[in-house]
């Protein structure tokens, strides 16, 4: 079977004017800040029976959401721009931000358009919230997705295999419509592009990360969970080729890795504060999705064996994941800062975060063993005040520049 | 305050703790091999077939928090480089090893040979387990047990684990012991493991008597001590629970409430309560004292169900050993989604006629601790009884604020002495 995965320009941007840069990441910025999710209901409404299905972090196979003519969206928090009211009703000050800013986002009925909840398995807060979400909101179809901690084909990749079946028959109930396995195949080869293409533009930032802002790729990523997966790829093509293009001056800043912010996010501002503080992220672990499988799943044979072993053999190593052997541990942060000759990691992670607040001597031993720079602090989606941020990261910077 | 009055069941139970310490500590003198592994998805009968002994961390830092010591060990933890805003059970586990890793007897705590990650309603043994693999270097058998979030265990589930007995834990264990599997051996285990069981029951459902002999939560992490421990599946464990019966069958008998720390017999029980969360195990006496000294007993709780809910029917089955293991991890109270868990409140309020559901919400544990402000309004809207929060820490000492907490019990106990008043007039 082959598959056309050709990315085609946007009806709304036209080749012979191509956008900049500044264009695209102005689209990709109100859909991020959109707390009504007006693209999504608009995407919904336009065909009768449409349906959305909503994920949070760290990863759920989209390719079965979208195979099943659903629109995924990824759901993150409520960000800075959203105060929160109820949500802090449903949970104790020592618990992060992200489920109680999401309780306020379902409460205030943000996100009443939304069909299907998918709550990955990240951690109990995610867990027990999908038990919440159950309650609060009985006409959603809502279900917590379990994946292995076993990685054996014959053990874990079974189990993962029936999941799959389950969630595929879940979504094939909420649509009413089967999925098959061209399909499934199909939007395979579609997600397949994607990863390729949010790799590239990983790569392309690697390569010259003045040209490409960090600031930038965050908001062209968190649109991209946000929106059709075709229309994103074809942004993505249009953002490398007008980045490419782009002349934009290089500043001495140095490069580092982020990691321990794959679930709650950090507000734009810290992403932004770390810029002005001297450092090029070149490598992070932001909202993790679609960096979350790391090479094409395959279009031959089962799709669900496929995607499971795309989950069993080529994933991230991040902190909900476990990992086998101990001497694995950290290997792939270190392999990654290396990959995109990161001179630093920041160890950025949400307060009250446990599994990244755990992880985090284990990973940063692993990072001094090999001989890399570290720092660490932490935030929430709503903090506010950056200069401490911002000075720690200079100071960073300014260490690493001069023991380099 | 005054040593605590210890009822003979009560030290009983000391002597098989201590009994299990003198075999950890003395592992290179005997040669037996050490398993470190947790109470939710303990495989105690698995570790016996092997002649392993079962260490387990979680109730190490509950022995460290009551006998004062976790406050400085998770002080050790967070010099170490560990957040404050992590699980104490671990930090103190892991100052404990900074300070010389001394167990309750004094003695230190060799390495374990063995850490059997049994990973059952908690994600935070994952990472625990890890930093401990990262420390002693030795083999670690992760067994996963996935969440019930739809509110039942899946054919699927049961399969994968049963698989991962079959192909991870039980061929580890065999490496680990030098000893071949031997599935009489296990069911033989199981078949102990039920009749203690049914003890525990019996014991726990004894709450819905008025007055209460028992105190399901203060009282009840005694009772389940050795079936959620290293004595489930052993004839020491069927011994404690016939004394135990014994001792509920003369409180009964006598028409008494259960024994407090002070030695009283504690009959003019007031307020019946359903208690959800552990308890704080620094100020454990203080705690327990704040409830009796106000008329206020426990009938029913859920922590005593996080090591197993056998008053929900299950029994360990030698019939079916390896299946019977994967129902058991499965259905660990934390392992429940939350409209589950919100049911079992609701009913054990009904039938334990309870005053109402009072939370101790735990700041370390997000496995029991995220969601709970809402189970609280859910039961109150299903039962029409009042609930209330407290909040509090496992084991480290800085999160008990007495005053507080008393403050909220005084104020819980008048709302439902109004809401009585109410009731009555309404009749
Ligand atoms: S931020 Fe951390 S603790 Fe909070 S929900 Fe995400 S993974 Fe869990
Ligand atoms: S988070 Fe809770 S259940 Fe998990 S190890 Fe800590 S105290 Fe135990």
């Amino acid at each position: 079977m082959t598959i056309d995965t050709t990315s085609k320009p946007t009806e709304s941007m036209p080749t012979e004017t191509m956008p900049a840069t500044a264009e695209i990441v102005e689209r990709c910025r109100s859909l991020y800040e959109d707390l009504d999710f007006s693209a999504a209901r608009a995407w919904k409404a336009a065909v009768p029976g449409r349906k959305v299905v909503g994920f949070m972090p760290v990863y759920a196979p989209l390719e079965l959401i979208h195979a099943a003519g659903c629109l995924p969206l990824g759901l993150f928090g409520g960000g800075d721009q959203m105060e929160v009211i109820h949500g802090d009703a449903y949970y104790q000050s020592y618990i992060c931000r992200i489920p109680r800013s999401t309780v306020e986002l379902g409460v205030t009925k943000r996100l009443d358009f939304v069909d299907g909840m998918i709550f990955p398995f990240v951690c109990d807060v995610i867990r027990n919230l999908s038990g919440m979400w159950k309650l609060m909101f009985p006409h959603v179809w809502s279900k917590f997705f379990d994946t292995p901690q076993n990685f054996d084909p014959e053990v874990g990749g079974r189990y993962y295999v029936e999941e799959l079946k389950e969630l595929r028959d879940g979504l094939g109930t909420l649509t009413g419509r089967k999925i098959s396995d061209d399909d499934l195949k199909r939007s395979i080869a579609l997600y397949n592009e994607n990863r390729r293409l949010v790799r590239e533009v990983y790569a392309f930032r690697a390569r010259a990360p003045w040209k490409a802002p960090t600031s930038e790729i965050y908001l062209l990523m968190r649109a991209g969970l946000m929106m059709e997966v075709e229309e994103h790829n074809r942004l993505l093509v249009a953002y490398l080729a007008a980045a490419e293009a782009e002349d934009r001056p290089k500043r001495d800043n140095v490069r580092v890795a982020v990691y321990g912010s794959f679930c709650e996010q950090p507000p734009l501002n810290l992403i932004k504060s770390l810029e002005m503080a001297g450092c090029y992220v070149v490598e992070d672990d932001y909202a993790l999705v679609n960096r979350f499988i790391t090479e094409d799943v395959s279009t031959d044979g089962d799709p669900l064996e496929a995607l499971a072993t795309a989950y069993l053999k080529h994933s991230v190593e991040t902190s909900c994941k476990y990992v086998p052997n101990e001497e694995d541990k950290g290997k792939y942060h270190v392999a990654q800062v290396r990959k995109a000759r990161a001179e630093g990691v920041i160890y950025a992670t949400p307060s009250f975060c446990d599994p990244a607040l755990l992880d985090r001597p284990m990973i940063c031993r692993r990072l001094g063993e090999a001989g890399i720079p570290h720092i660490a602090f932490k935030y929430a989606e709503n903090s506010g005040q950056m200069q401490p941020i911002r000075e720690q990261a200079g100071t960073f910077a300014d260490s690493i520049k001069l023991w380099s | 305050m005054s040593d605590a009055v210890k009822e003979p069941s009560m030290l009983l139970q000391k002597e098989m703790i201590a009994k299990n310490y003198e075999a950890i500590t003395s592992k290179n003198e005997t040669g037996r091999k050490v398993a470190s592994t947790f109470v939710p998805g303990n495989l105690n009968e698995l570790l016996m077939c092997f002649g392993i002994v079962n260490n387990l961390p979680e109730i190490n830092a509950i022995q460290n928090g009551m006998r004062k010591l976790s406050g400085s060990y998770i002080m050790e933890a967070e010099k170490g480089g560990h957040s404050e805003d992590v699980c104490t059970y671990v930090k103190a586990d892991i100052g404990m090893m900074g300070k010389g890793n001394i167990a309750p007897n004094g003695k230190p705590f060799p390495e374990p040979d063995v850490l059997l990650l049994s990973y059952t309603g908690c994600y935070t043994f994952m990472k625990w387990f890890e930093l401990l693999r990262e420390q002693y270097k030795c083999p670690t058998l992760m067994l996963h047990v996935p969440y019930e979030g739809d509110g039942h265990a899946t054919k699927n589930m049961r399969d994968y684990i049963v698989r991962q007995l079959r192909e991870v834990v039980i061929p580890g264990l065999e490496q680990v012991s030098g000893v071949k599997f031997d599935i009489d051996r296990l069911r033989e285990a199981l078949r102990l493991s039920a009749q203690a069981e049914e003890h525990l029951v019996w014991t726990l459902e004894q709450g819905k008597r008025k007055p209460s002999p028992i105190d399901a939560y203060f009282g009840g992490v005694y009772y389940i001590g050795p079936i959620f421990t290293a004595f489930r599946g052993t004839p020491e464990a069927i011994a404690y629970y016939e004394a135990l019966r014994k001792e509920v069958q003369a409180r009964i008998d006598a028409g008494q409430g259960p024994v407090t720390p002070d030695g009283g017999s504690f009959d003019d029980q007031k307020y019946r309560l359903v208690v959800e969360g552990p308890p704080n195990w620094t100020n454990f006496r203080e705690f327990w004292k704040m409830f009796y000294d106000e008329g206020a007993v426990v009938v029913a709780s859920s922590y005593t169900k996080v090591g197993g809910m056998y008053d929900l029917g299950f029994r360990h089955d030698p019939d079916h050993p390896l299946e019977s293991l994967a129902d058991y991890c499965l259905g660990c109270y934390t392992n429940r989604n939350l409209p589950t868990r919100i049911d079992i409140l609701a009913k054990y309020v009904e039938e334990y006629e309870a005053d109402g559901l009072l939370i101790n919400s735990i700041k370390s544990c997000n496995s029991f601790s995220a969601g709970q402000l809402m189970i609280m309004k859910e039961v109150e809207r299903k039962t029409g009884k009042p609930g209330a929060f407290i909040e509090t820490d496992l084991v480290d000492p800085r999160y008990f604020s007495a005053a507080n907490v008393k403050n909220r019990l005084e104020s819980y106990f008048q709302m439902i002495e109004q809401k009585r008043r109410g009731a009555a007039k309404a009749a």
